[in-house]
């Protein structure tokens, strides 16, 4: 479903963010990115949603080249891939029903089933008492899921989630990787990049590790042990 | 409809800033409508003088009725003249007492002895007036003549004059228009750029994003448009009967109401051209 090869991305400061980046990814597989800050994370997820372009080497999402689609078709990649972003994304001045119904509003849904569909994921995420409320009055538990709940707006293929769990507590935490473990049941591939030990090593789930924008470790039910490295290489 | 419920929320939002881009469009279309009276009027009145081949001698208050008949006999003579009128001083009084009849106090003033007598000469062809106007200037019993061709010419100067300064105020006001809009629109859009990175994000189009800018320029080009034309029709009506009396005999007033609409047509179309300029140049520059 995913495949990148050889890809690598260096901006135009000189910074290299990705180096040679190659793997695929199947249709409804849960994949762990980590990695330390600044591997690389985010640049591949910024990738996959065609926010910019690979330097070098091809990224295939189904039938598409990423690298080359052309202006007009990425409004429709984007309605494929739901992004739960690092920094949530939300808007402050419109309640949380507002902010999830707005992905719809853009494509010109019509009302009243964009209305029924964001009911639903308003219960699926488990906020749906909080559909009133503006993002300054959730807690950031209830913001995560009101993101993961925008990025279900167009019950998309894939979800990609950048540190879904970096400002939560562990129950919390918990929680919100249990929501996306029950996405990726329901068939949607799941893409998480996350700092998190406990969460990575517990689920046994694929696990790539980028360090310095290399691919270093592709895992079919690995751990993340790339602080442990850090600590060995320290010593 | 979307975009449109948004816009108006944008404008809404930030009352002030929508009222100066309709001001300023307001100012422009006021302009251009004077303008356009201007233009209009001004073409009627020479086509008005034009359409009337015409010389008028004022003769000298001693020139007898011998000196002037023969003086219209040898114009006769001439074969240029289609038609000849004489006006006695008598006649003259007539005529202005009928042109002022509702001012008693220009009617008290005024006597018969005041007014000249004099001879309106229509030629067959308009080239023959320059001839008919030289011999009529070498009688010694006639003080002025008044030749058509220097009306038409002296209004044809004042008209360019007019068209050049007129289109001169309305260039420099659209272009003030054309930046304050800009900056109104920027502004927002600016203000909106954190929203507009997300609308991006969760795949919005490019026309979804700059629709709700573009109507909103086309709203106050409009509303400016409106008011303009209604202040310079409103005040071509209010002014109307003092022109009338100013422009007596020229088939210019009242203004025709199909003339007004087709105005307003026009500035119509020019308002959402330059709503729609201003709001996408607007948009191009803050959403690289």
């Amino acid at each position: 479903m995913i495949k990148l090869e050889n890809v690598s991305k260096k901006f135009g400061t000189g910074n290299t963010a990705l180096s040679d980046v190659t793997f695929s990814i199947d249709k409804g597989e849960f994949v762990f990115i980590v990695g330390p800050s600044g591997s690389g994370k985010t640049t591949l997820f910024r990738l996959l949603i065609r926010e910019t372009t690979p330097t070098t080497g091809s990224i295939h999402i189904g039938e598409w080249d990423i690298g080359n689609l052309p202006k007009k078709h990425v409004p429709h990649l984007r309605k494929r891939i739901g992004v739960v972003f690092q920094d949530l994304k939300l808007l402050r001045d419109r309640t949380i029903f507002e902010n999830i119904i707005f992905p719809l509003e853009v494509v010109n849904a019509s009302y009243d089933t964009a209305k029924k569909k964001v009911e639903e994921i308003l219960e699926q995420v488990g906020i749906a008492d909080q559909r009133d409320k503006f993002p300054i009055q959730l807690s950031g538990g209830e913001l995560q899921r009101a993101a993961i709940a925008r990025a279900l707006a167009f019950s998309p293929e894939i979800i990609l989630a950048d540190e879904p769990t970096g400002n939560l507590d562990t129950t919390t935490s918990w929680e919100i990787v249990k929501l996306l473990q029950d996405i990726n049941n329901s068939g949607t591939t799941v893409i998480m990049a996350t700092h998190n030990t406990d969460i990575v090593n517990s689920l046994l789930k694929r696990v790539l590790t980028l360090e310095k924008g290399e691919l270093v470790k592709d895992d079919a039910k690995g751990k993340n042990n790339h602080k442990a490295k850090q600590k060995s290489n320290a010593s | 409809m979307r975009s449109a419920k948004t816009s108006w929320k944008h404008i809404r939002r930030s009352p002030y800033q929508a009222l100066a881009a309709i001001f300023i469009m307001m100012l422009t279309f006021l302009a251009i409508s004077f303008f356009s009276f201007i233009v209009f009027g001004s073409s009627v009145v020479i086509k008005y003088f034009e359409s009337k081949p015409q010389v008028t001698a004022f003769f000298k208050d001693d020139a007898k009725q011998e000196n002037i008949d023969q003086l219209q006999n040898s114009l006769s003579q001439t074969g240029k003249v289609s038609h000849m009128r004489f006006v006695s001083k008598k006649e003259a009084l007539h005529i202005y007492k009928e042109q002022n009849k509702n001012d008693p106090l220009l009617l008290d003033l005024v006597t018969e002895d005041i007014l000249p007598a004099s001879l309106e000469i229509s030629t067959s062809n308009i080239d023959d007036l320059g001839a008919v106007s030289e011999t009529l200037k070498t009688s010694p019993y006639v003080s002025e003549v008044i030749y058509q061709k220097d009306i038409v010419s002296t209004l044809s100067t004042w008209t360019n004059a007019i068209r050049i300064i007129g289109i001169t105020l309305i260039g420099i006001l659209t272009l003030v228009s054309i930046f304050i809009m800009m900056t109104v629109i920027g502004f927002k859009v600016s203000q909106k750029r954190e929203e507009i990175e997300i609308m991006r994000l969760l795949s919005a189009t490019g026309w979804y994003i700059r629709w709700p800018f573009v109507l909103e320029g086309i709203f106050y080009g409009v509303c400016g448009t409106f008011l303009g034309w209604l202040i310079a029709s409103a005040s071509i009506f209010y002014a109307t009967p003092y022109l009338q009396t100013f422009l007596r005999g020229i088939p210019l007033l009242p203004v025709s109401p199909v003339f007004l609409l087709e105005l307003f047509a026009g500035e119509l179309f020019l308002a959402v051209l330059l709503g729609m300029l201003a709001s996408s140049l607007a948009v191009l520059r803050y959403l690289k």
